[in-house]
């Protein structure tokens, strides 16, 4: 064995030589990556078993499930929702007649802070980025026509996750659907709001709560639900690097595991509906090492770190969004093909879920049109490009598997770090996290305006272009409209019980000990509105104030 | 001026320019505060300070809220260092601070210290005295205490609070050195956080070693800023000191002490201005630099030609 | 004895929480030499111009992501002349269609920044036409 790696040593000395010489005579490009080349000799301490293994097997570097996409495709899940329910709705019904398997709502700003369609502050927001949603009213029509007990849904929503998820079984309850039908996923990562995407509420204690609230809740009534999808998307999308997108999150998911374990939860009951959701970025090669990595690190925490027994508390299995801010606005075609390249490297990490951008999203929210490409991007991939046809076809590649190590130390670096300051509630709070993202960020825009990296047709291949035209617009009287069927529930519903519903939860919000979920999904029965539930809340909780340091 | 006359009017915007003023040298400038000084002397000015991250933004806003709700109107000014190599700054303190900016009794002005760091001082001394007589009842100056230009800044204040935080290791020893002796009150913010008692141990232990402050030992006070804990026993702990300095003719002190110094640094910098105007500029200064290389003549003679021929 | 700086008011309005782009462009901003106020996410137009005032910046740098844009941009130029500020720059970026651009400049917004902007471009537009 050994004298084949000193055989193996003994080439790769000679072809460093005659690389040195052809250097000479042909530079290499700049701004590479140092090593240009791997060998057995970079995986020779990879212990194949420990590290590897098998698809379905501890530590699940290969992938969650034995047969992988042998026995079904991937999810294809489009995140979509804009305008009202009724627009909404309409979406979603395209979406699944076109072969969508799944359901991913978007909701707009609004509801996604928790105001109503007619507070001030929601002014110029209504059904912008997403659906808007004041109460279950809208909730009804947003799933209208729709098997709530077949269909699965996600649903992008954090802060006021809980009520949604309240609005949700209430619509299911209407039509019939049992709690433990539901199939979905929310959200419910409130750490990465604060640290990067910025639709937060509450201070991070209640938040915490809520969280295990919502996991306690679930674990007995909604069996099937995803209860927490612990987001790396979107830090990855304000700018950090690979390993620190696996790293950050996964000290999220730390987090969240141990205030469920201090709230009295058993790690298996709650570990097993936790997920996770990942940014799928234009270096190929990286990716699929960052998937594989993530998947060993977390169940070898899961495993040492909190001692879950059961197998599914350990297993990563995670949603991909391809990386909106790759997507250019100049010649916006080319978004196709990064979209391809990324949905290769999603599908070849072993992915659960896919939703792919369209290309005019650096534009505008994207036309049916566009969508229907991005879906078809992926019925590509698994239908014509054989990536699906076996099980984590990368591996063994002495590249991928370098780096798929060399991405598992520096994640493990970053949780040392953050464990240090107290874990990753306390690095937000000092702003660590947000402070090496930015450094990140800033890092790679200084990269693209000095040339250091290209971007096809932003730095380089620029050509004269016309404006795109045909994108789509959301209708400026939508906010006028949602207010206006606010103002008629509001009129019809029994505002008595509200009220009652209402003091009710404030009650239950003072006592710590109290699980919110039954008296917000009491409330949200009543007609009670998402401004006036969240109301209640940042009345007793009161409201996160964001210390940005730049 | 008109300037100053809508600034005494009420005028925000006439307030926020001449500040601008103030902070770029325009050449209005002093007269505009020849004008304005008539109207100051009013204001209770609070100096804040402490390290990097221990709060103090947020706690000026907390005390602000605080005065607010006292019936006080509110000035603040929040000094930010600026980047020795780009010459730019981040002002990041009123992003703390953003709930007051509706409020139309409070006024925010942030500062970088634009390297000029001697003169930083008797700027932010004048755009105290802009608030003064624009009307404010109590002027807080927030600054990074870490160098001597930052106390300076600090020491113009009627009363100064340093607000310190738990954790900060070995540092207590060097912040001894630097801003322990002009802290009128201590704040322990972030007294949540472990270590908070320790720090205050060894804070109490410091405080009584400095014997010079017989008649008033600085207290201390545990607050959570960001929770708004503790902020109203810090309120009462400025307002007694006050008193104190008050009705022990401190303050008459302090306020005498100062206007000392800014008439001295007026007067150094107007003899600054003419050395650069008449020697500098001139190119004189080449001719006297080339006798002293030649050993023609000696920089003590030349300085005492040069000073005779300034004060004819 | 001048010592002036260009002062910039860098702000996200309405709810939109993607701030990449407005911190990326604030740092520039502070090495190219500006005094940069950064005033976070969630900011009124009313809160906007009011610190604009207060801070008496050149310029005031917006970033919306959300599709708000129409409505929020605008109101701020309207908010920091009636307070009679004739001079302050206010420029504006983010996802915004070219479709848009023109009565957004009609509005009286100087210039608007599409994604793919380098940082310099805006130091250099600032530095052209700050009064």
């Amino acid at each position: 064995m050994s004298t084949e790696k000193e055989k193996i040593q003994a080439e790769l000395d000679q072809y460093n030589v005659n690389v040195e010489k052809a250097i000479g005579r042909f530079p290499e490009r700049k701004n590479l990556p140092e090593q240009r080349l791997y060998t057995p000799l970079d995986i020779k301490d990879t212990d194949y078993a420990d590290e590897i293994g098998f698809p379905g097997v501890y530590p699940y570097t290969r992938g969650v499930q034995p047969t992988m996409y042998r026995g079904r495709f991937w999810t294809m899940r489009m995140y979509a929702g804009f305008s009202t329910a009724e627009e909404s709705n309409k979406r979603y019904r395209y979406l699944i007649e076109s072969g969508a398997s799944g359901l991913s709502c978007a909701f707009d700003l609004p509801t996604q802070i928790g105001y109503d369609s007619d507070d001030p502050i929601s002014e110029g927001e209504v059904g912008k980025v997403g659906v808007a949603i004041d109460s279950l009213a809208d909730m009804e029509v947003l799933f209208d026509k729709i098997d709530l007990g077949k269909v699965s849904t996600s649903m992008t929503i954090n802060a006021p996750a809980s009520v949604l998820l309240a609005m949700y079984i209430a619509v299911a309850e209407k039509r019939g659907a049992t709690p433990d039908q539901l199939k979905g996923t929310i959200q419910n990562d409130i750490l990465k709001e604060y640290s990067a995407r910025g639709t937060y509420i509450f201070p991070p204690r209640p938040s915490m709560r809520l969280i295990t609230n919502i996991f306690e809740y679930c674990s007995k009534n909604v069996p099937k639900w995803n209860t927490i999808s612990i987001s790396g998307y979107h830090i990855r999308e304000a700018g950090s690097t690979a390993a620190q997108e696996i790293a950050f999150t996964i000290s999220d998911g730390i987090a969240y595991v141990e205030a469920a374990i201090k709230a009295g939860l058993d790690v298996d009951a709650f570990a097993g509906r936790l997920s996770f959701f990942w940014n799928a970025h234009n270096n190929l090669l990286e990716e699929v090492a960052k998937f594989r990595a993530s998947r060993r690190i977390w169940a070898k925490i899961m495993k040492e770190r909190f001692h879950a027994k059961n197998p599914k508390s350990m297993k990563l299995r995670f949603h991909t969004q391809t990386a909106g801010s790759m997507l250019t606005a100049q010649q916006p075609n080319n978004n196709i093909v990064r979209v391809a390249l990324q949905t290769a490297a999603a599908v070849m990490g072993g992915t659960q879920s896919l939703h792919t951008n369209s290309r005019d999203e650096a534009l505008a929210l994207p036309t049916e049109e566009s969508v229907m490409v991005a879906l078809r991007t992926q019925q590509i991939v698994a239908y014509e490009s054989g990536l699906a046809d076996v099980i984590d076809p990368l591996a063994g590649s002495y590249y991928v598997e370098a780096m798929t190590n060399k991405i598992e130390a520096e994640v493990w670096d970053y949780i040392k770090k953050i464990d240090e300051i107290g874990g990753a509630v306390a690095a937000i709070e000092k702003g660590y996290i947000q402070k090496e993202i930015q450094d990140s960020a800033y890092k790679w825009q200084m990269d693209v305006e000095s040339g250091a990296k290209t971007i096809v047709g932003v730095n380089k291949f620029q050509i004269k272009e016309e404006p795109v035209k045909g994108l789509l617009r959301v209708d400026a009287s939508v906010g006028e409209r949602q207010k206006r069927k606010l103002a008629e529930m509001k009129a019809k519903r029994d505002n008595d019980a509200v009220k009652k519903t209402l003091a009710d939860l404030e009650t239950a919000c003072k006592d710590a000990n109290e699980n919110l979920m039954p008296h917000i999904l009491n409330a949200v029965r009543t007609y009670a509105t998402l401004g006036e539930i969240c109301g209640v809340m940042r009345k007793v909780f009161g409201e996160y104030e964001a210390h940005t340091n730049l | 001026m008109d300037i100053v006359k809508e600034l005494l009017g009420g005028s925000r915007l006439a307030l926020s320019r001449t500040i601008t003023a103030i902070e770029n040298e325009h050449e209005n400038a002093s007269s505009i505060m020849r004008e304005l000084y008539h109207h100051t002397g009013h204001a209770f000015v609070l100096g804040i300070t402490g390290p990097p991250g221990a709060g103090k933004s947020t706690m000026t806003d907390k005390l602000a809220r605080a005065y607010r709700n006292m019936g006080k109107t509110v000035g603040i000014i929040a000094v930010d260092p600026t980047s020795p190599f780009s010459g730019g700054a981040i002002l990041g303190d009123r992003i703390r601070m953003n709930g007051l900016t509706l409020d139309e009794g409070v006024f925010i002005r942030s500062m970088g210290t634009r390297g000029s760091l001697g003169g930083l001082s008797h700027k932010t001394a004048d755009a105290v005295k802009a608030l003064d007589a624009f009307g404010k009842d109590i002027i807080f100056v927030e600054t990074v205490g870490v160098g001597q230009s930052e106390v300076d800044i600090v020491k113009a204040a009627d009363t100064t609070i340093v607000v310190l935080i738990p954790g900060m290791g070995d540092d207590i020893q060097a912040i001894k050195a630097g801003i322990l002796e002009i802290g009128d009150v201590f704040a322990i913010n972030k007294a949540d956080h472990d270590g908070a008692d320790k720090l205050q141990a060894e804070l109490n232990m410091m405080l009584d070693l400095d014997g010079l402050k017989f008649d008033w030992r600085p207290p201390i006070q545990k607050v959570v800023a960001n929770q708004g804990e503790g902020i109203d026993d810090l309120v009462k702990l400025i307002e007694k000191h006050y008193a104190y300095i008050s009705k022990t003719g401190k303050l008459a002190q302090r306020r005498h002490d100062r206007t000392k110094t800014e008439l001295l640094e007026l007067l150094n910098s107007s003899i600054g201005t003419y050395v650069t105007k008449h020697i500098v500029d001139t190119g004189r200064i080449n001719k006297c630099l080339q006798d002293i290389e030649a050993h023609r003549n000696d920089p003590y003679t030349i300085v005492h030609q040069l000073m005779d021929e300034l004060l004819k | 004895m001048m010592e002036k700086r260009i002062r910039v008011l860098v702000a996200k309005p309405g709810l939109d929480g993607h701030d990449r782009g407005a911190k990326v462009v604030a740092r520039a901003l502070r090495d190219a030499g500006f005094e940069v106020i950064y005033t976070g996410l969630r900011q009124t137009p009313e809160q906007i111009a009011e610190a604009a005032l207060q801070e008496d910046v050149n310029v005031i740098a917006m970033s919306i992501l959300s599709g708000a844009h129409m409505h929020l941009f605008p109101r701020v130029v309207e908010l920091v002349r009636e307070k009679g500020m004739k001079d302050v720059l206010v420029v504006g970026g983010g996802v915004i269609p070219e479709s848009d651009i023109p009565a957004l400049k009609k509005a009286g917004i100087a210039e608007v920044f599409t994604p793919g902007t380098k940082t310099s471009d805006i130091v250099e537009f600032i530095k052209a036409h700050v009064k």
